[in-house]
């Protein structure tokens, strides 16, 4: 016992100007990732910000938070809305960046590469704030350009901003419209590494472009498809809050379809004040993320055995 | 010759689809600038369309006026995408760098602690409680900075190039005596080149469009970075007149342009982004594909 805490000072004292590299790193990993890690108690507290994470007494009966968590309901339709809507975002997103990706791939001239690179690139630099007052101009009443549109042809225009069904349509086209330029990038990275001679020797055989996709580029590019497409189901419970706080905001008439997990918990925590709500469902986030990404990382080790995050 | 031009023709289906998609991606933008060149009454009458019926600068003008607090909110944005990117690539390139060497006896262990954090995470109410309890991170620009400094991503993304660097090259440093912080800032780091402006592109981007740490930690509206200050403009356009400075062109036309002030500062805030844009679009491709090939 004594000779491992020796070993272990004298490799620390070896080594001593590489551990100092480390060390501003760990130091903030430490406060803003582990430090909330411990955290995730509050949910089994009655938590006050006077006495804190530590401080606070528990609650009793323990589970609580939870209790109140699921008879609300609304963590019920959260949790469903966040799984629907990812799922949507994952399947569409595949098609969309795949598709983008093989199409790019045909394209020869130089300039216009760059041009539609541009183009479909650009929605990724800018910030969902900026897209949330995209999606104003485009959908607000009384004056937004699709209605300005509908009234140019004489049809009625529409309330967007009143109808949940048609915000899961809207979502998924912004959420396409933002990440396919950065998505697609994946895949072209994918397809640049196939053997040239493998297409070569299918054109000398007289393969048509559609049977080269077909049979050499779809399934060489399937192992980065199944590894990115397991790796997003491993994040299934997180909802990027950005999007949807930028785009619905506290609009309460969408709620049905797209309140989300993130945007659940930030409404209890910052506007209700019903921290113990909050952390409830954060727990219960944080507990079935981790184990929906270790299964996934497991599925994506086992199907592509260099493609799994860890 | 004949072959290559059947084969533009036969692309020309794929160009026509790629075109139309990199035009909807273009279009919002497009339509955002010619709501802010609308003239209010127009907005007010038609709605907002693709050509200003009249074009008219009241907005910006009203903006100009009212800089002060653009004005603030670019310089918070600014001093901290500047400052953060800065400080975050040195945090990062530093610590990737025992984690790519073997003969450091626990880089297995760091390697994990660092993992861990992408694995499992504490969730948005207990960060939130640790920042404003325990750090009382609030209401300053470390609030905007300390949280992203050791993005475990891109921590992996270096290791991971200076795992390619020869290990002869920091043997023979060593004996010619040369210290390891040395050996770092001599050898790894600008050997490092092409990964370090990578992830430099990323952070800078990530800083200039946050907002996230300013809705958690900032409640001083003045502290307020653009991207924030957007939102409060967007969803609050009384901020503008309340903010003490009634100006003369917004009495003289006796209505407060609001609709086109919300796509005024829009493009304010995207500005900067967009003239950038061309610039590095290549850099930041060929970035994407280095995180992409992951070792």
């Amino acid at each position: 016992m004594k000779n491992k805490f020796m070993s272990f000072g004298k490799e620390i004292n070896k080594n001593k100007a590489l551990y100092s590299m480390f060390l501003p790193a760990a130091i903030i990993l430490i406060l803003f990732n582990y430090l909330p890690m411990f955290g995730l108690v509050t949910a089994f507290k009655d938590f006050n910000f006077g006495d804190g994470i530590f401080g606070s007494p528990w609650i009793h009966p323990i589970t609580k938070n939870f209790e109140y968590l699921f008879a609300s309901g609304s963590a019920a339709k959260a949790t469903f809305n966040t799984i629907f809507l990812n799922l949507l975002f994952i399947l569409f997103g595949l098609v969309f960046e795949l598709g983008c990706a093989l199409m790019f791939q045909e394209l020869h001239k130089k300039k216009f590469k760059s041009v539609v690179q541009f183009g479909i690139f650009l929605p990724y630099f800018i910030s969902w704030i900026v897209v949330g007052l995209f999606s104003y101009n485009l959908f607000n009443y009384e004056h937004g350009s699709l209605n300005t549109l509908l009234k140019l042809f004489g049809a009625t225009p529409v309330n967007w901003y009143e109808n949940p069904t048609l915000w899961i349509i809207i979502l998924v086209i912004f959420r396409l419209w933002k990440m396919t330029g950065y998505g697609m990038i994946m895949y072209i990275a994918a397809l640049g590494g196939i053997d040239t001679s493998y297409y070569e020797a299918a054109k000398i055989d007289g393969a048509s472009r559609w049977q080269q996709i077909r049979y050499i580029s779809l399934p060489l590019v399937a192992p980065t498809a199944i590894t990115l497409l397991l790796l997003n189901c491993g994040k299934i419970m997180n909802a990027d809050f950005g999007m949807f706080y930028s785009m619905i905001g506290n609009n309460a008439q969408l709620y049905s379809t797209t309140d989300v997990l993130d945007t659940f918990i930030y409404r209890n925590l910052r506007l209700n004040g019903d921290v113990g709500m909050a952390s409830a469902a954060g727990f219960y986030q944080s507990i079935i993320s981790t184990a929906i990404l270790l299964i996934m990382n497991k599925l994506a080790r086992k199907y592509s055995p260099d493609g799994s995050l860890f | 010759m004949f072959n290559k031009a059947k084969q533009d023709l036969s692309n020309l289906p794929i160009a026509a689809i790629l075109l139309l998609f990199a035009l909807v991606c273009i279009l919002p933008f497009w339509l955002v600038l010619s709501g802010s060149l609308t003239a209010e009454e127009d907005i007010m009458a038609y709605g907002y369309g693709l050509f200003p019926r009249n074009l008219d600068f009241t907005a910006y003008k009203i903006l100009a006026n009212d800089m002060s607090r653009i004005l603030s909110g670019y310089k918070i944005s600014l001093i901290v995408t500047v400052g953060g990117t800065i400080l975050s690539v040195f945090v990062i390139a530093l610590a990737a760098y025992p984690l790519s060497q073997e003969r450091v006896k626990y880089h297995k262990f760091l390697n994990f602690f660092v993992l861990f954090t992408m694995l499992f995470t504490g969730g948005m109410v207990p960060w939130f409680i640790v920042c404003r309890n325990i750090l009382h991170l609030t209401d300053s620009i470390w609030a905007l900075i300390l949280p992203y400094l050791a993005n475990a991503w891109f921590i992996f993304l270096t290791r991971n190039y200076y795992r390619g660097i020869p290990i002869e090259l920091v043997e023979a440093a060593k004996i010619d005596g040369a210290g390891e912080y040395r050996i770092f800032f001599r050898i790894m780091f600008p050997l490092a080149k092409p990964v370090i402006a990578t992830i430099s592109l990323f952070i800078c981007l990530n800083y200039w469009n946050d907002w996230w740490l300013g809705i958690m930690l900032i409640d001083n509206v003045d502290m307020q970075p653009l991207q924030l200050l957007l939102r409060t403009i967007t969803s609050n356009i009384q901020f503008l007149s309340s903010a003490g400075n009634v100006n003369a062109i917004a009495q003289a036309s006796s209505t407060i342009p609001s609709e086109g002030i919300k796509m005024a500062t829009c493009m304010a805030t995207i500005g900067p982004i967009i003239l950038v844009y061309p610039f590095v679009q290549k850099y930041f491709v060929k970035g994407i594909m280095v995180g992409a090939v992951k070792g």
